[in-house]
C-alpha cells in the first residue's frame, strides 16, 4: 500500500468517513496524509511508521523542555518554546520554522522547564542555574521581569495552577530534598511547604503538576517521587491524600487527565504505569505497559485527551491511545535520548533530543468536535520530513 | 513383739537360707510356694497381717535373693516343675514398686552380659507387659496413712523415667524392644491413663486417696490431657511428667502449647532447682535437637506468668551470651548455633518494652560482641543468623534508634526465624505486645502489585470518547527493537583503551562484553597484552552500574589467563600477595586462578574441530538388525532422542596431554610463598581467614586439575601447607584444608605418594581421623571421612599391587 504525502489515494473515502462532521477543507488537507479515513479493512495491514512533519535544528545544543504557546483563540501564530542544554531558550515560529528571539536568562545552565502564563504572555523558564525567571513577551519584549531563586539542585520541574485575577500557583521543589514549596504568585508569597511524613522517605520529588477537580475549589498536587511513588498531595491541608508506588526506579514524569481522574507515568524502568484516583481519592495502580527500552524521560498526554506520548532513553518517541493504552506509533527519528515532548492544542507533537533537533508530528488529528482552538499553522504546505534540513 | 511379725521373719529367713545355698530342687520348689502364700491372690493364704508384713519388709530381699540366683543351672534343678514360672509369680504378682526397683537394680548391677542380665531383662520385659506399671503407680497413690519418703519416691520416678536409656546403657545391642523409647513411652502414658482413671474411680467411690496420688495422677493427666477428655483434676506438680519431658528427647505427647505446659507444672520451675535447671540451662543450651515449636511453648511456658517472666530474661540473658562468645560462633555445631538464635528470638518476641529496657546495656554488649564475631566469620550459615537476629534484636533493643537493615535475601531459614520473632497472639501472653516487635514488614509493593487487577478504570467511553477511539490505526512498529549499545570495539587492543581511558560508558560497556570474545577469538593479540590486560581487569571497577559486571569480568580475566597462562598467571599470583589490594580483588585472583585452571584441563579444549556432522535423521526403527531386545530398546530410545551433533560419539574424545600440567607450576607455588608472612593490609594468619580458606580451596582445586602429572613437589608442599594450618580455629579454612588433603589423594599417583611422602600420609591419617571424630563441624568432619575413605582405598590399591 502506497501512502505518499500530499496525494492521497483515499481522498473519496475519506470525505465520506468524515463526511458527517463539518470539516473545512483546510483541516481535511491537513489529515489528507495521515489516512486516518481508511476503510477498516484496509488497516489490517499496518500503515508504514511516520515520518516527521519538520525539524526544527539550530538550537545548538540538547533540548530539555519544550512548550506550545500562543495560537489560543486566533491572537497571533502559535510558538513553540524550547530550551537548551546551553541554557538558552529559542522562540520557533511554527510558521517559518525558524527562531523568532533566543531569550538568555540562566548563565549557560541547563534550563529544563518553560511554562506560559495565560495573561499578558508571561513566560516561566526553570534553569539549573537554580533560578526561575518569569518573562515579559508581549509586543516583542523579552526581558526578565522577576525572577526567583530556587533551593532545590534536582531536576523536578515545576508546576503552575493559574487561579484566575492574574494570580496563580506555583508548586517548586524545596530546600528540603524531599520537599515541595508552594507559592502565592505573583506575590511569591510561601504558602506551605509539603514534607512527606518522616517514615515515608519517598527522596527527592521528581515531577509535579498542580490541578483542581472540577468540583472542588482545593488545588492539589500530583508528585512523582524518587522512590518510584506517586503521591497527591491536598495543599490546602499539607497532607497525602495518598500515595501508591508505580515504579521501582525515580519517576521521571506523568501525564494526568483530570476529567478521567486517571495518570500514566515513565520511570527509568521499563514499563509505564497507569493509575487511577477513586472518589476517595486514593490512588490505585491500574496497570502496567512493558516497554522495549527502560527509560522514560517524559510523557504527555494531549489535550484532547485521546493519545499520549513519552518520551524514551531509547531515542524514541512512542505514541499510546489513551483510554485503552494501546499502542499506536513508535517514532524513531531522533539519534539521542529525547528529553521531552509537547503537545500543541491542535494537536501538533513536538519533540526534543540530546541531538539538538526538534521534530514536530502530526498524528491522529483532533477532531474537529471536541474543543480545539483554530489552526495556526494550516497553510503550511505538506513538506516531507526534513523540509529544513 | 507381733507373733505374727516374728514368725514371717522367722519364715523368711529360712526360706532365703534355703534359696541362697541349696542345691536340691524339690526343696527350692517347696520353699518358694511357702513364701507364695504371702502374696495376695495365692491359694491358700497367709493371715492378711502376716501377707502385710511380708510385703512390708521381707519381700524385697526375697526377690533380690532369686535375682541373684538366676542362673541356667539353677533354673535347671526345677525345670520340670516350673520354678522359672514361679519365680517369675513372685515379681510379676508381688508389690509392684518392689519388684520394679529390685529388678532395675540387678539389672544394673550386673557386671556384663549374662545369662542372669538376659533372664532379668526379660522378666522386666514381661513385668512391663503384664500392666505392672500401673501398678507401681497405682501403689504410689494408694499408700495410706504412711505417705512414702520423698526421697524413695524420687528414685522411683528416675528410674521409671530412665528406663530405657539405662536398660539401652546396660544391654547394649542385646535391648529388647518393650524397652525402646518409641515403645515404652506410650506403654506408661497408658498406664497412666489407666491409673488416673483408677483414681479417680476410688476418689469417686470412697474419697480415699492419699497425697502422693497427686503426682502421679497429675502426670497421667497431662498425658491423657492430650488424649482424652478424662481429665477431671489437674494437679499443678506434675513432676513425673516433667521429668518425662526433660529426659525424653521426644516425649509422645508433648503439648505443644503453653497454656497447657503451664496449666501441667505450674510454677514447678521456681520452686524447684532441678527443674529450673533443665527448663533454662539444660533445655536451652545443651540439647539442641527440639523442635521449634517445643522451644516456643517452653519459652512461653516462662512467659505466661509474672513470677517465672524473671527467668525467661536471665534465660535471655544467657542465651544472647552464648549467642555472641566468639569460641561458641567457632565451636558449637550449626545446628546448634540455629537452635540458639531461634530461642533468642522467641525470647524476645515474648518480653514487654519494659523488661528488654531494665537488662538493656547488657543485652546490647552481648549483642554487639556476637554481631560483631558472627559477621567475621567464613560461613555464611553464620552470618546469615548474625544479621538477623540483630536486625531483630536491635529493634527490640532500641525501637527508638534508626533500624538496623542487612542485606541478605530472603530464604527459609530467614523467613523462619522472622517469623519466630513475631509477638505471639495476644491471649498467649500477657504483657501486651507491643507493636513495636514487629519487624516492620517492608512494604514494598513493587511494580507488580498494580497488575494485581484492582482495575477499576472509571467507566469506559463516557462522553465524547465513544465516537471516534477506533479511528486511531496503529502505525507498523516492528522497527522498534531493543537499542542496541554503541558499538563494541573489534580489537583487543581497542578494547583495552577503552577500559582504561574511556569516558563513554556505553562503550566502556560495550568493551568490556565484548573482551571475552575477542581474547578467545584472537589468541596472539591477546598474548601480546596479556599481562597488561589482566591488570587493567583486576583494577577494573564498577563505574556504572553494569549488569553482571562481576561475571563479565571474571569471564574475561579467565580468558586472559587461559589464552596466555604462564606470563599471567605469574602476575596474578604476584599480585596475590601484593600490598595494595582489598580482600575482594584477592579472592578474585583466586578465582580466577581456579577458573582458569579448570579451563585448561578440560579434556579436548583446543583442537576445537568442527564436530557438527550433520543432526541427520534417525535411522528408522526396526531396522533390519538383530532383533534382539535390547536392540529394539535402543533403537526405540535413539528414535526418541534428539541429538544436535552427532560426532564425537563416533570418534571419541581426542586425547591430548592436559595443558594445565605444563604452567600448574605456575599457578601453584606462587600462592604458598608468602602466606605466613603477614602485610599491613593483608594477614592470612589473622584476621583475614576468609582469604585464607578460599586459598586452601584453590590450591585443593589447583591440585586436583593437575591430576597426572609429575605433581609430587606439589602434593608435598600441599601437604606441608595443610600440616601447619591444621589447628586453625576457622572451620571454613579447615574445610579448605580437608579438601586439599582430599585432592593431594586423588591427584598424585597412589605409588609416588608412598615412595615421597610417607611421613606426611601418616600424620595425615592420623590427624584425619582425630578431625573425624571431634570437629564440631559437620562438614569438617565428613571431609575428613572422605580423606580417610581416599587413603584406605590407596592403601587397598597398593597392597592389591604387592600382593601378586
Amino acid at each position: 500500500m502506497q501512502v505518499a504525502l500530499g496525494v492521497s489515494p483515499w481522498d473519496g473515502d475519506g470525505t465520506a468517513v468524515s463526511g458527517r462532521r463539518s470539516v473545512d477543507p483546510l483541516r481535511r488537507r491537513l489529515a489528507e496524509p495521515q489516512v486516518t479515513a481508511l476503510p477498516p479493512r484496509m488497516a489490517a495491514s499496518p500503515l508504514p511508521p511516520p515520518d516527521p512533519r519538520f525539524v526544527l535544528r539550530g538550537t545548538q545544543s540538547a533540548v530539555h523542555a519544550l512548550h506550545f504557546f500562543g495560537g489560543a483563540q486566533g491572537q497571533g501564530h502559535p510558538l513553540l518554546l524550547s530550551g537548551s542544554l546551553s541554557g538558552l531558550v529559542h522562540i520557533w515560529s511554527l510558521q517559518t520554522r525558524r527562531p523568532v528571539a533566543i531569550l538568555d536568562g540562566h548563565q549557560g545552565q541547563c534550563v529544563t522547564w518553560l511554562q506560559t502564563l495565560p495573561q499578558g504572555h508571561q513566560l516561566l523558564s526553570q534553569g539549573r542555574d537554580l533560578k526561575l525567571c518569569l518573562w515579559d513577551l508581549a509586543e516583542g519584549r523579552n526581558a526578565v521581569v522577576d525572577s526567583m531563586h530556587l533551593e532545590s539542585m534536582g531536576f523536578c520541574r515545576s508546576s503552575v495552577l493559574t487561579r484566575g485575577q492574574g494570580k496563580w500557583m506555583l508548586a517548586m521543589p524545596g530546600s528540603g530534598s524531599d520537599e515541595v514549596q508552594i507559592l502565592e504568585m505573583p506575590s511569591k508569597t510561601s504558602v506551605c511547604t509539603l514534607k512527606p511524613e518522616a517514615d515515608a522517605k519517598p527522596g527527592m520529588p521528581m515531577c509535579l503538576e498542580l490541578w483542581q477537580a472540577e468540583s472542588s475549589p482545593r488545588p492539589l498536587l500530583l508528585a512523582g517521587y524518587e522512590d518510584g511513588s506517586v503521591a497527591l498531595w491536598d495543599v490546602s491541608e499539607r497532607k497525602v491524600c495518598s500515595r501508591v508506588a508505580c515504579h521501582t526506579e525515580p519517576v521521571m514524569g506523568f501525564g494526568f487527565d483530570s476529567q478521567k481522574a486517571r495518570g500514566v507515568s515513565g520511570s527509568a524502568e521499563k514499563a509505564l504505569a497507569v493509575w487511577s484516583l477513586d472518589e476517595q481519592q486514593a490512588l490505585q495502580v491500574c496497570k502496567t505497559h512493558e516497554l522495549t527500552n527502560p527509560g522514560i524521560a517524559d510523557v504527555k498526554i494531549r489535550p484532547d485527551r485521546k493519545i499520549l506520548a513519552t518520551a524514551g532513553w531509547d531515542h524514541r518517541v512512542r505514541v499510546f491511545h489513551w483510554r485503552t493504552m494501546k499502542p499506536l506509533a513508535v517514532l524513531s527519528f531522533h539519534s539521542a535520548t529525547v528529553h521531552c515532548v509537547a503537545f500543541a492544542t491542535d494537536g501538533l507533537l513536538a519533540a526534543g533530543s540530546g541531538d539538538q533537533r526538534i521534530s514536530i508530528w502530526s498524528l491522529y488529528p483532533i477532531s474537529s468536535d471536541s474543543s480545539t482552538s483554530s489552526l495556526g499553522h494550516v497553510e503550511h504546505r505538506e513538506v516531507g520530513a526534513h523540509a529544513l534540513a | 513383739m507381733d507373733p505374727a511379725v516374728s514368725a514371717v521373719r522367722v519364715a523368711v529367713r529360712e526360706a532365703v537360707h534355703t534359696l541362697s545355698s541349696c542345691e536340691d530342687g524339690d526343696r527350692v520348689l517347696s520353699t518358694l510356694g511357702s513364701l507364695k502364700r504371702y502374696l495376695s491372690g495365692a491359694e491358700s493364704p497367709a493371715p492378711p497381717g502376716e501377707q502385710e508384713e511380708f510385703a512390708r519388709v521381707h519381700f524385697a530381699a526375697v526377690l533380690r535373693c532369686l535375682a541373684g540366683r538366676l542362673s541356667p543351672g539353677w533354673l535347671e534343678l526345677g525345670a520340670d516343675d516350673g520354678l522359672e514360672e514361679l519365680c517369675a509369680s513372685f515379681f510379676l504378682e508381688g508389690p509392684a514398686d518392689q519388684a520394679f526397683l529390685v529388678l532395675m537394680e540387678s539389672i544394673e548391677g550386673a557386671a556384663g552380659p549374662s545369662f542372669r542380665l538376659m533372664k532379668t531383662a526379660q522378666l522386666l520385659a514381661r513385668f512391663l507387659g503384664a500392666g505392672r506399671m500401673a501398678a507401681v503407680m497405682e501403689g504410689q497413690c494408694r499408700r495410706l496413712g504412711e505417705p512414702a519418703s520423698p526421697l524413695l519416691q524420687e528414685t522411683l520416678l528416675t528410674k521409671v523415667v530412665g528406663l530405657p536409656d539405662r536398660l539401652a546403657n546396660r544391654l547394649q545391642r542385646e535391648n529388647l524392644d518393650a524397652f525402646l523409647p518409641q515403645n515404652y513411652f506410650p506403654l506408661l502414658a497408658e498406664e497412666m491413663v489407666r491409673v488416673l482413671q483408677a483414681v479417680v474411680d476410688s476418689l469417686r467411690g470412697r474419697g480415699r486417696c492419699s497425697v502422693p496420688s497427686a503426682r502421679t495422677s497429675g502426670a497421667g493427666g497431662s498425658l491423657a490431657g492430650t488424649r482424652g477428655p478424662s481429665l477431671g483434676h489437674l494437679s499443678a506438680n506434675g513432676s513425673l511428667w516433667f521429668m518425662l519431658f526433660s529426659l525424653h528427647p521426644s516425649p509422645p505427647t508433648v503439648p505443644h502449647r503453653p497454656e497447657v505446659l503451664s496449666r501441667l507444672l505450674g510454677n514447678l520451675v521456681i520452686k524447684n532447682k532441678k527443674a529450673q535447671f533443665v527448663m533454662t540451662r539444660k533445655l536451652l543450651f545443651l540439647q539442641y535437637h527440639h523442635s521449634t515449636p517445643m522451644l516456643q511453648s517452653l519459652l512461653g511456658y516462662l512467659a505466661a506468668d509474672s513470677q517465672r517472666r524473671p527467668l525467661l530474661v536471665q534465660a535471655l540473658k544467657g542465651l544472647l551470651e552464648t549467642w555472641g562468645s566468639a569460641s561458641a560462633i567457632r565451636h558449637a555445631p550449626l545446628e546448634q548455633q540455629r537452635y540458639l538464635s531461634k530461642a533468642v528470638l522467641i525470647c524476645l518476641a515474648r518480653l514487654g518494652e519494659a523488661e528488654l529496657r531494665d537488662s538493656r546495656d547488657e543485652l546490647l554488649a552481648s549483642l554487639m560482641a556476637g554481631v560483631k564475631s558472627r559477621l567475621d566469620s567464613s560461613l555464611p550459615v553464620v552470618r546469615r543468623l548474625g544479621m538477623i537476629v540483630a536486625e531483630t534484636a536491635s529493634a527490640r533493643l532500641h525501637p527508638e534508634g534508626p533500624p538496623l537493615r542487612f542485606q541478605y535475601e530472603e530464604d527459609e531459614l530467614s523467613r523462619e526465624m522472622l517469623a519466630l520473632a513475631a509477638p505471639p497472639p495476644a491471649d498467649d501472653s500477657p504483657v501486651e505486645a507491643s507493636p513495636a516487635v514487629a519487624p516492620e514488614a517492608a512494604e514494598t509493593p513493587g511494580r507488580g502489585s498494580g497488575d494485581g487487577g484492582v482495575a477499576q478504570a472509571p467507566p469506559e467511553g463516557s462522553g465524547s470518547d465513544l465516537d471516534s477511539d477506533d479511528e486511531l490505526v496503529p502505525y507498523d512498529m516492528s522497527g522498534d527493537q531493543e537499542l542496541k549499545r554503541s558499538k563494541a570495539p573489534t580489537y583487543v587492543r581497542d578494547c583495552l583503551e577503552a577500559l582504561t581511558s574511556c569516558e563513554d560508558w556505553g562503550r566502556w560497556e560495550a568493551a568490556l562484553r565484548a573482551l571475552e570474545g575477542l581474547v578467545i577469538r584472537n589468541p596472539a593479540a591477546a598474548r601480546e597484552v596479556s599481562v597488561e590486560l589482566a591488570k587493567v581487569l583486576l583494577h577494573l571497577e564498577e563505574k556504572t552500574c553494569v549488569e553482571g559486571f562481576e561475571g563479565l569480568r571474571q569471564r574475561a580475566l579467565v580468558a586472559v589467563v587461559v589464552t596466555d597462562p604462564a606470563p599471567v598467571a605469574e602476575y596474578l599470583t604476584t599480585q596475590f600477595y601484593a600490598l595494595n589490594f582489598s580482600l575482594r580483588q584477592r579472592m578474585d585472583i583466586l578465582d580466577v586462578l581456579t577458573l582458569a585452571a579448570q579451563e585448561l584441563s578440560r579434556p579436548g579444549r583446543l583442537p576445537k574441530a568442527p564436530q557438527c556432522g550433520p543432526p541427520g535423521p534417525a535411522p528408522p526403527p526396526g531396522s533390519t538388525v538383530a532383533p534382539a531386545w535390547r536392540t529394539v530398546v535402543e533403537e526405540r530410545i535413539r528414535s526418541k532422542t534428539r541429538r544436535f551433533s552427532k560426532g564425537s560419539a563416533r570418534r571419541g574424545r581426542d586425547a591430548g596431554p592436559n595443558q594445565f600440567n605444563v604452567v600448574a607450576g605456575y599457578f601453584f607455588f606462587p600462592l604458598l610463598r608468602h602466606f605466613d608472612r603477614p602485610l599491613v593490609t593483608f594477614d592470612l594468619l589473622g584476621d583475614d581467614q576468609l582469604v585464607l580458606g578460599r586459598l586452601a580451596h584453590t590450591l585443593g582445586a589447583l591440585m586436583c586439575l593437575a591430576v597426572n602429572t609429575v605433581a609430587v613437589p606439589m602434593g608435598k608442599a600441599l601437604l606441608e601447607f595443610v600440616w601447619t594450618l591444621r589447628f586453625h580455629g576457622d572451620a571454613y579454612v579447615r574445610r579448605g584444608l580437608l579438601s586439599a588433603v582430599s585432592s593431594v589423594l586423588l591427584s598424585v599417583p597412589g605409588e609416588q605418594l608412598l615412595a615421597d611422602l610417607p611421613d606426611e600420609l601418616l600424620e595425615a591419617r592420623s590427624w584425619l581421623a582425630d578431625v573425624a571424630e571431634r570437629d564440631s563441624d559437620e562438614d569438617c568432619r565428613t571431609l575428613a571421612i572422605q580423606a580417610l575413605l581416599l587413603l584406605e582405598k590407596l592403601r587397598d590399591r597398593l597392597l592389591a599391587l604387592a600382593a601378586p
